[in-house]
């Protein structure tokens, strides 16, 4: 087995749940009505949740404790997709996004659970229940939304032409990716790409919502190399403030 | 997080004299009894009014208080505080979610509590009018002002009517979880270095004087609430339940090593009760008035968050959608 090949595949996951469940705790105390709020709390526990037990993954392959590793690194260090680091804009934004990532993340788990690496098939079963609520939370709201006023729809359509260059950017492969196939480990982005977007397209076109036009989008790359937005370095500054105070104490 | 909003608001007691005596009396036989008030009983417009009035300052007082401890989730130090706040501050809301229901079985909508509580006309707990500075201020309110709102709220789980009662039982089961969570963080500084201590400390020293304030102003000068006791709606004085905190959390604050900021605190052997410097009422008065360090704040961001999240409400209703009363 590739270790450096899986690793980087399990920083890949571990960052961009961190990252996102982060961000949707940002609407705590901010939801346009309490049960949104209530929900997205909900949703960020469970990524947070998940990127820890990632994290614990990693720090049993030899890498350092899950604090030090989610608390101390600087933004050029995260693999996560520029998207989900995008701030949460207004709520049609959050939504879209949170759609279009929950889409790929619960696929991705899917494949996940006949991964070649036993702890992470055993993750991935154990967290099957979570990931359901998560999309059928997004596809509920998509198609309510996507159906309903002039208004939801027009700002559903803005934010996903917005943000669709940046869900096709969660694909980029790795350049090992060859290894995590050959080995099992993984799929491959690839192939998770085609289901997502088969499935991306059924909940649209249950909506008054167009379905992009893959061949015209062009993919924001960069994130899993560590390139980033301007967005995240800050968000990390937020979340070490007190950690960083004395990163060898215990809080 | 509740304190006391029903306790500093004068109630008028006229309308009462109105009602049916023969009802009347039925109703308070039944609470003498012990039975519980439910939505579509005969109840006295006083009781209706007051109610409403202290359960929807209870839910303002969970939305609001999501705010200050909200803050710090994203900022929390480590895997295990930050998921625990997240899911601590969204038991808050959570239990804003229920006691607006319950209020709501009295006659008045989420809404136009809501819209009362952003134009200033519904008032909720003073404390978190207060400023967190650092995390030692988050532990403060998980702990204390969670400690403090418990003794509140398991003496109104008593009270008379049932909706209030049972969304406080279902409160007081997670708050328990809260103060042990909040306990926890503050241990975790009481034995940490210097400056977590220190930071503790200064928590402390900030947030002692509103926390005596949460009680409400004392029963010397607080308005009468007799018929309101007798009716329980209020189930004790408010000088009874600051001697009831200051009985159960002196104790464990003073065994983490830490100093209370009030040299007249201790309490009297003669009456059993606490002897403390008297809070300044009139900046209680001040700050409930809406001249309080974030006052401004708070409704600021409630009333952001209501405007941006107005299309979304807005596109929930249809054609087939009917306002419905909720049971709870």
């Amino acid at each position: 087995m590739n270790d450096q090949a899986l690793k980087e595949l399990l920083y890949k996951l571990a960052d961009d749940l961190l990252i996102l469940g982060h961000r949707n705790s940002e609407w705590t105390g901010m939801g346009p009505l309490l049960e949104e709020d209530i929900a997205f709390s909900s949703m960020a526990q469970d990524k947070i949740g998940q990127s820890h037990a990632l994290f614990q993954l990693l720090h049993q392959l030899g890498e350092q404790q899950p604090d030090l590793v989610a608390f101390t690194r600087n933004a050029n260090q995260f693999h996560n997709a520029v998207l989900v680091e995008l701030p949460n804009g207004e709520y049609d934004f959050s939504l879209v996004r949170h759609f279009l990532f929950d889409m790929a993340d619960s696929l991705r788990w899917q494949m996940l659970t006949n991964s070649s690496y036993e702890p992470l098939a055993q993750l991935a079963k154990k967290i099957q229940g979570e990931l359901r609520y998560h999309t059928l939370h997004a596809n509920t709201w998509i198609k309510q939304l996507g159906n309903a006023t002039e208004e939801s729809i027009t700002r559903l359509q803005g934010s996903l032409s917005k943000l669709m260059p940046y869900a096709l950017g969660m694909f980029e492969e790795s350049p090992m990716e060859a290894a995590l196939i050959n080995d099992g480990i993984f799929k491959g982005e690839q192939a998770l790409q085609a289901i997502w977007k088969s499935k991306v397209e059924e909940v649209l076109s249950a909506t008054q919502l167009a379905v992009p036009d893959w061949k015209i989008l062009v993919p924001v790359y960069g994130g899993r190399r560590g390139q980033h937005s301007e967005h995240l370095q800050p968000m990390l500054d937020e979340m070490s403030e007190v950690f960083r105070i004395d990163p060898t104490t215990e809080w | 997080m509740y304190g006391g909003g029903n306790t500093f608001e004068g109630i008028k007691t006229d309308s009462v004299a109105q009602e049916d005596p023969q009802k009347l009396a039925a109703f308070e036989a039944r609470i003498a009894r012990g039975e519980k008030i439910e939505p579509t009983d005969w109840m006295p417009q006083l009781y209706r009014k007051q109610l409403i009035r202290m359960i929807e300052q209870h839910a303002h007082s969970e939305i609001i208080g999501a705010l200050p401890e909200g803050t710090w989730i994203t900022r929390a130090p480590g895997f295990k505080r930050k998921m625990s706040l997240m899911a601590k501050v969204q038991d808050e809301v959570g239990h804003g979610q229920l006691l607006y229901s319950a209020a709501e079985t009295l006659g008045k909508s989420r809404e136009e509590m809501i819209d009362d509580l952003i134009s200033g006309k519904s008032k909720y707990s003073n404390i978190f009018n207060y400023p967190t500075f650092t995390w030692a201020d988050c532990c403060f309110i998980s702990w204390l002002v969670d400690a403090g709102a418990i003794v509140n709220q398991l003496a109104n789980a008593k009270g008379s009517y049932g909706p209030y009662c049972r969304a406080l039982d279902r409160i007081c089961a997670e708050e328990s979880f809260h103060l042990k969570y909040g306990h926890h963080c503050v241990i975790y500084l009481a034995a940490g270095s210097p400056k977590q201590r220190a930071m503790f400390q200064e928590a402390l020293n900030r947030w002692w004087p509103p926390m005596m304030h949460f009680f409400g102003p004392s029963d010397k000068i607080s308005v009468h609430t007799e018929v309101l006791m007798k009716w329980k709606v209020k189930m004790g004085t408010n000088d009874d339940m600051r001697n009831q905190f200051l009985d159960m959390y002196v104790p464990k604050i003073l065994e983490l090593g830490f100093t209370i900021p009030d040299p007249k605190l201790k309490k009297n052997p003669d009456t059993g009760r606490w002897d403390y410097t008297e809070p300044d009422w009139d900046e209680f008065k001040r700050v409930i008035n809406g001249d309080g360090p974030c006052n401004k704040e708070r409704l600021e961001v409630r009333r952001i968050a209501e405007e941006r999240g107005k299309w979304v409400r807005e596109a929930l209703k249809t054609s087939k959608t009917a306002y419905v009363t909720p049971l709870a």
